[in-house]
């Protein structure tokens, strides 16, 4: 008589059901007799789910880079392109490059920057880096991953959802579609965002065709930190408990009137507010933290403060049992004007970027939260030239065929290079790492099989993935 | 899987100075006699068929039958008998001349095995017919026919039954279940009113339905919201969310669409007028081809204009034409057929009988669309434009004049042309002249027409791009010391003083076909065979090709196609049970489950047929059935039964979509604003919100009682939707969306108890109760807003409980000075009457009851 049960939503019911229900409508009076007025954690959607297999990870912080950092100048030197320096390669070679903006035959611009080994590990990275180069032995440096689009929103869609075109789920909301979230008084997959917006917007943690439980929800650095987080003008909290007490005893009579089961799960989801406005606020709260916290992150001091208090933040969600935090940082995209664009983007995030290593390291966090540092793709070994009347006008343009990420903690082991591009950084040239490999790998960290964790949707089953991805065991621990 | 290009790139880089090409020869031919059915048919069983064989075809090539094999796939030919060297099957394995070695996965061939296939082919291809696997026809054919692709037969039903009544009774009677009472007459006329216009009933309404006492008060209320422009607008909703409606271009630009509402307000009004379903549906694909086309059926067409644009600087335009196309096709398919056509983009369907080349016919199809801008005047808006016009194009020369736009646009012009024909070589101008076709529609084409051929809309196109990216070449400081954007104000504020006819974003067909190309795997840039436009294989009804975008529309109708009339009423009943009679209303391909109540969607679909495709009348068949009006209450049994309600011995209780809780909220405080078809608008956001944008500006909430339009008018901003649409399961319009979800989150909670909008409605309504009847008891008064609200009556027991709630609102002094300090006074009502008030509002617009269909 059933018909295959396919939605989640109603497989929320059924498990709502089972916990709820199986007194039939008894639940209305174990509502009404609930102390604390808290509604049983089950009918969260959210509720913690377990993995596929035994997970090395339960939490992720994903440091997006948007807008493509220049991997050639931070963490993948190319002293062979000092031969080439302000000459076009050979028509043959730079033909098969995929460029955005510039031609071919732009002239090859060798990076200034100076490389040195860092960590025990010794792997190389540049002198923008200082604070990186401290963690060195923690991360995990892939510098062959390929992307398949030089354009932002493509790409950004790509790393974040599997798809280059928009519409799909995004990892965030993959992760906590599969595992649910720790948190009761937290969104279960929380956005952080500095610098401008980027190309992808809202589209980076979309919940796409999920369920919007699974949508991130974007921590605000002004005004109220969730959206309508605040009572109206005129609402004391003494009237939304009031409120709320009137509101619920409706609901519970007219759960009791229908019989519809869905009344639980909002009565519950009403609860649910009512706790993320007291918790929030203690959230963004950092007063408990100490002074040695606060120079760490680079709090004190103006390039850091913003950036610092994202992954300051970032730690502070993941503590509290959030599953899935994406702290994005902007303006990467350094066509123009490479050398002075770079160097502040580093002053802002190398410093808390490591610092937040450092911390969950200290704090015994760091052996479950992966800690993913990327942007959409990288840049070129070719030099765009915008206004050539001015020598410090150039930059680079977009280069997705080998460019470098880290990853920290969680399963991953730290201290070791995966990968090589060639000697020009064209292309990659060993153990190439595709966006959907990476996806792969941070879902089986977590305990997830990506080729198992499915939604059906439009017809067929969909995954993060899309129809690839393989685990890169070189990057586990 | 990597994308093809990782997988083998045909250069290596050996040191910096050695850049050579590499180049790899194939295997020798085997010698001695080669037998296929020993030697060949092993390789290929082995290595090939899994991609190359019946279920997948890819590319187009199977290996498992002669027939398909010698004719090769979408490549063309890949075995030419008597010449290996040149065959393409040989390239394929020994990664000769090819970007790709195949197989994709596992060991290559080794060169005894490429030998042994190049021997064979050497020696004539010989392939015996006992060799061959497989029948020589079409795959469908000989097995029974997927139920969805069958003919629809009307079945009958007992003279003086409701046919949708009958189907469903039959159905519970087998299983024993009896069927629940009717729901009583308040929620019945809720519910109609939500279902049909997507408003609430009025308290008068209420009155009169109650009242009205007689047999035939149902079914005139009934034929009052048919009748409403209200009507229009809620079936409109469901559409848009299908045909991805919005007002923005989403990707990184997400640019605003200021016209494209021109095209929401047609479907409201065809859908208002009564329009078949066939010429609703012939207009918005072919609006443009039909004979003796009106503005309005071009103003149609802006169905195709819907798709997403990708202007971000460094695209390839050529690529993203390619997606839109791709997107008309399988929206096309989605749309009407109900099938995942867009599954056949880079292989054969893997479960429908829908070939890779099938999906390229179509495409085909919308392959030869132009697009355009036209006058598409509101009546009464050309009158007073034409009156006005001299006066304003003298004083818009005379701003242009002004800030020396002409001399300075033809110099950028001819650089920009000029650059635009030697890339690499003009720097800052490749930029100009690359952003100048991404940020116009069309804009490289105008300014290679001379400035006195260019119409009115396509100067103002090129000059208002001017204005504002000249600063691309010469810097931002030197375009405000030329005084640009205050050019541009003067502009838009002269463009507002005067009356200007609407305009809307339309396609026509190009004057001559261009050829269409199947695509290898999907990709853009990799041609495979020509193909013409035609209707998929399994579904095609006549041997004759169907010539034109007008014919495939007309296709749709015919006798023998069986989905489109099945899959539109499958998509107007889930509107009214929360579920369609197939629950996957967007595939109704192999893949999706069977129909609940196959004869009755047979019957639905015959009906809808045979009444001329009448809309109205399949929604007055539904909603006059008995099954509709049953009570929604789940008594436990049934909860066990049936939990999903496959059934029908229940209603649903149904949450509502964001925009008709935002209507429920606006109609019942009274604040509403009634602008049926109007334009889009920007509702309020909270107070301290920043970074929140529309196309890149920030966004500007409208004001006055534009801002209480209906929700399907809140402006859709693809990549930056507004917050409550998203927390309320609105789709995001990237793709079509049959259905939507109904979700049940605290996010929700804190929207509807928090968002300064509702709280406005909930003040409202509390005036509107103060108001109504000054002297009214609290009975009265309480009646009175939950008639409002809920469209009920209060119980005895929430009337005491309420008494209470006020009571001790007033008792605390709420509303004294301070306390909401921040709202205006409403003269003639005792403001902590009214802030106890706004409290009872506050909490009927957050019940469970509030945001549910009944």
């Amino acid at each position: 008589m059933t018909l295959p049960e396919l939605s989640l939503t109603r497989s929320r019911r059924d498990f709502l059901e089972r916990t709820l229900f199986g007194t039939g409508l008894g639940v209305l009076a174990h509502l009404l007799r609930v102390e604390g007025r808290t509604a049983p954690v089950s009918a969260d959607p959210l509720a913690p789910r377990q993995p596929h297999f035994a997970p090395r990870a339960k939490n992720v912080i994903f440091l997006f880079q948007a807008g493509a950092p220049s991997q050639i100048d931070l963490f993948d030197p190319k002293p062979e392109l000092h031969k080439w320096d302000g000459q076009s390669l050979p028509p043959s070679v730079a033909s098969q490059l995929q460029l955005a903006f510039i031609q071919p035959t732009a002239k090859v611009l060798a990076s200034r920057r100076r490389f040195a080994p860092a960590g025990r590990s010794g792997i190389e990275l540049s002198e923008w880096l200082p604070h990186t180069a401290k963690i060195a032995d923690e991360i995990c440096l892939v510098r062959s991953v390929r992307g398949e689009s030089v354009n932002h929103h493509p790409g950004q869609a790509l790393l974040m959802s599997g798809n280059p075109l928009p519409g799909r789920p995004t990892i965030g909301s993959w992760v906590t579609y599969g595992l649910g979230s720790e948190s009761r008084n937290l969104p279960g997959f929380v956005v952080l965002k500095t610098g401008s917006s980027t190309q992808g917007s809202t589209g980076n943690w979309t919940n796409g065709f999920l369920p919007s439980n699974y949508g991130g929800v974007l921590l605000r650095s002004t005004g109220d930190p969730i959206l309508h987080l605040s009572n109206p003008p005129g609402v004391s909290l003494e009237m939304q408990r009031e409120d709320l007490d009137l509101i619920r005893e409706l609901n519970a009579q007219q759960l009791a009137r229908s019989g519809d089961r869905e009344i639980a799960a909002r009565i519950a989801a009403y609860e649910l507010a009512f706790r993320m406005q007291a918790e929030a606020p203690q959230l963004i709260d950092i007063s408990d933290e100490s002074e040695t916290i606060r120079e760490m992150y680079g709090l004190n001091a103006h390039a850091t403060r913003e950036y610092g208090m994202t992954c300051l933040l970032a730690r502070r969600l993941v503590e509290r049992g959030v599953r899935f935090v994406l702290n994005q940082h902007a303006q990467w995209d350094h066509h123009t004007n490479l050398d002075k664009g770079l160097s502040a983007k580093c002053r802002t995030t190398d410093q808390p970027a490591a610092a937040l290593v450092q911390d969950l390291k200290q704090r015994g966090l760091l052996d479950e939260t992966m800690v993913i540092w990327a942007g959409e793709f990288g840049r070129t070994s070719l030099a765009e030239w915008r206004n050539p009347s001015d020598p410090a006008n150039i930059g680079r343009d977009h280069h997705a065929d080998g460019f470098s990420v880290w990853f920290a903690g969680g399963g991953i082991r730290g201290g070791q290079v995966i990968g090589r591009t060639d000697e020009l950084g064209l292309t990659v040239e060993r153990d190439p790492v595709h966006i959907h490999d990476l996806q792969a790998t941070v879902l089986h960290c977590l305990g997830i099989d990506h080729e198992r964790l499915t939604y059906r949707h439009s017809g067929r089953d969909f995954r993060l993935t899309d129809v690839g991805g393989a685990v890169v065991d070189a990057m586990l621990a | 899987m990597l994308p093809l290009r990782a997988v083998s790139v045909g250069w290596v880089v050996l040191g910096a100075t050695a850049l050579v090409a590499q180049t790899v020869d194939m295997p020798e031919p085997a010698t001695g006699q080669i037998d296929f059915a020993t030697h060949v048919q092993p390789i290929f069983r082995g290595r090939c068929e899994a991609c190359h064989g019946s279920t997948n075809a890819m590319n187009g090539l199977r290996l498992d039958r002669r027939s398909d094999a010698m004719r090769g796939g979408h490549s063309g030919p890949a075995i030419l008998p008597g010449n290996s060297r040149e065959s393409r099957l040989v390239h394929m394995v020994a990664g000769y001349r090819v970007k790709v070695v195949m197989p994709p996965v596992g060991d290559p061939l080794s060169a005894a095995e490429i030998g042994v296939l190049r021997a064979w082919i050497d020696q004539g291809a010989h392939w015996p017919e006992e060799g061959s696997r497989g029948s020589e026809g079409e795959a469908s054919s000989g097995e029974e026919r997927h139920w969805a692709f069958q003919p629809i037969v009307r079945p009958s039903v007992p003279a003086g039954d409701h046919p949708v009544d009958h189907f469903v009774r039959v159905r519970l009677h087998s299983e024993g279940i009896e069927a629940a009472p009717v729901a009583e007459p308040r929620t019945l006329l809720t519910r109609l009113s939500l279902d049909l216009i997507g408003l609430p009933p009025t308290p008068e309404e209420q009155r009169a339905f109650l009242e009205d006492g007689g047999t035939g008060a149902y079914g005139r209320a009934v034929e009052r919201l048919l009748a409403s422009d209200h009507f229009g607008e809620k079936q409109a909703m469901h559409w848009l969310d299908q045909v991805r409606y919005a007002d923005s271009d989403g990707y990184a630009k997400d640019l605003v669409r200021p016209h494209a509402w021109r095209y929401r307000r047609w479907v409201i009004d065809a859908l208002n007028a009564g329009m078949g379903f066939d010429q609703f549906s012939t207009l918005q694909i072919a609006g443009d081809l039909v004979p003796d086309r009106t503005v309005e059926d071009l103003v149609a067409t802006g169905f195709h204009r819907n798709t997403l644009r990708n202007r971000e600087g460094g695209v390839n335009p050529a690529q993203y034409a390619f997606e839109e196309t791709v997107d008309r096709t399988s929206t096309f398919g989605t749309v009407w057929l109900g099938l995942t056509l867009g599954c056949a983009q880079c292989h054969d369907h893997k479960f429908d009988p829908l070939s890779q080349r099938d999906f390229y016919r179509v495409f085909a199809y919308f392959d030869n669309l132009e697009e355009a801008m036209v006058y598409a005047p509101l009546s009464g808006e050309m009158g007073p434009y034409l009156q006005s016009v001299n006066d304003y194009r003298r004083e818009h020369q005379r701003i242009l004049d002004e800030h020396d736009v002409p001399a300075l646009q033809a110099d950028w012009e001819r650089r920009s042309l000029q650059a635009g024909a030697n890339p690499g070589v003009y720097l800052d101008y490749d930029l100009a002249w690359q952003e100048l076709g991404l940020n116009t529609d069309g804009g490289q084409e105008v300014v290679r027409i001379p400035p006195e051929r260019r119409t009115w809309r396509q100067a103002n196109m090129v000059t208002y791009y001017f204005l504002r990216a000249y600063s691309l070449v010469v810097g931002a400081e030197k375009a405000k010391e030329l005084g640009f954007p205050d050019a541009l104000r003067q502009i838009s504020e002269l463009n507002r003083r005067f009356p200007q006819p609407s305009e809307a974003r339309v396609v026509r067909e190009r004057g001559s076909r261009r050829p269409t190309f199947l695509r290898v795997r999907g990709s853009w840039d990799r041609r495979g065979i020509e193909v013409s436009p035609r209707t998929p294989h399994a579904l095609s009804t006549s041997p004759e090709p169907v010539a034109d975008r007008l014919a495939l529309a007309q296709w749709l109708f015919s006798e023998g196609n069986p989905l489109t009339a099945r899959v539109a009423v499958n998509r107007v009943w889930q509107e009214y049970f929360g579920q369609g009679l197939v629950r996957t209303s967007e595939d109704f391909g192999t893949q999706g489950p069977p129909p609940s109540h196959p004869q009755l969607l047979d019957w639905l679909a015959a009906e809808l047929r045979d009444s001329h495709w009448d809309i109205k009348h399949l929604h007055r068949l539904i909603v006059t059935s008995e099954t509709y009006k049953l009570s929604a209450r789940v008594p436990e049994d049934l909860a066990k039964l049936d939990p999903s309600n496959v059934l029908l011995a229940r209603q649903s209780r149904l949450r509502l979509p964001a925009e008709l809780i935002w209507d429920r909220a606006m109609a019942s405080s009274g604040l509403l604003h009634r602008d049926v078809g109007g334009r889009s608008f920007r509702p309020a956001m909270p107070q301290g919100t920043t970074g929140f944008k529309a196309g890149g500006t920030d966004w500007v909430p409208s004001t006055g009682a534009e801002r209480y339009k209906r929700g399907m008018y809140i402006q859709f901003q693809r990549t930056q939707p507004f917050p409550y649409l998203v927390t309320f399961d609105s789709p995001d319009f990237r793709a079509p969306a049959c259905r939507r979800e109904r979700s049940n989150t605290p996010l929700q909670a804190l929207n509807l108890l928090n968002d300064p909008t509702f709280a406005e409605a909930w003040r409202a309504l509390a005036v509107r109760v103060l108001s109504h009847a000054p002297r009214a008891s609290f009975r009265g008064r309480l009646r009175y807003a939950f008639n409002l609200a809920l469209g009920r009556e209060p119980t005895e027991g929430e009337v005491s409980r309420f008494e209470q709630y006020v009571e001790g609102r007033l008792a605390a002094g709420k509303g004294e000075e301070g306390d909401s300090a921040a709202l205006p006074r409403v003269e003639g009502i005792d403001e902590r009457e009214l802030v106890a008030w706004t409290g009872v509002g506050r909490v009927l617009m957050n019940v469970d009851e509030f945001v549910t269909r009944p």
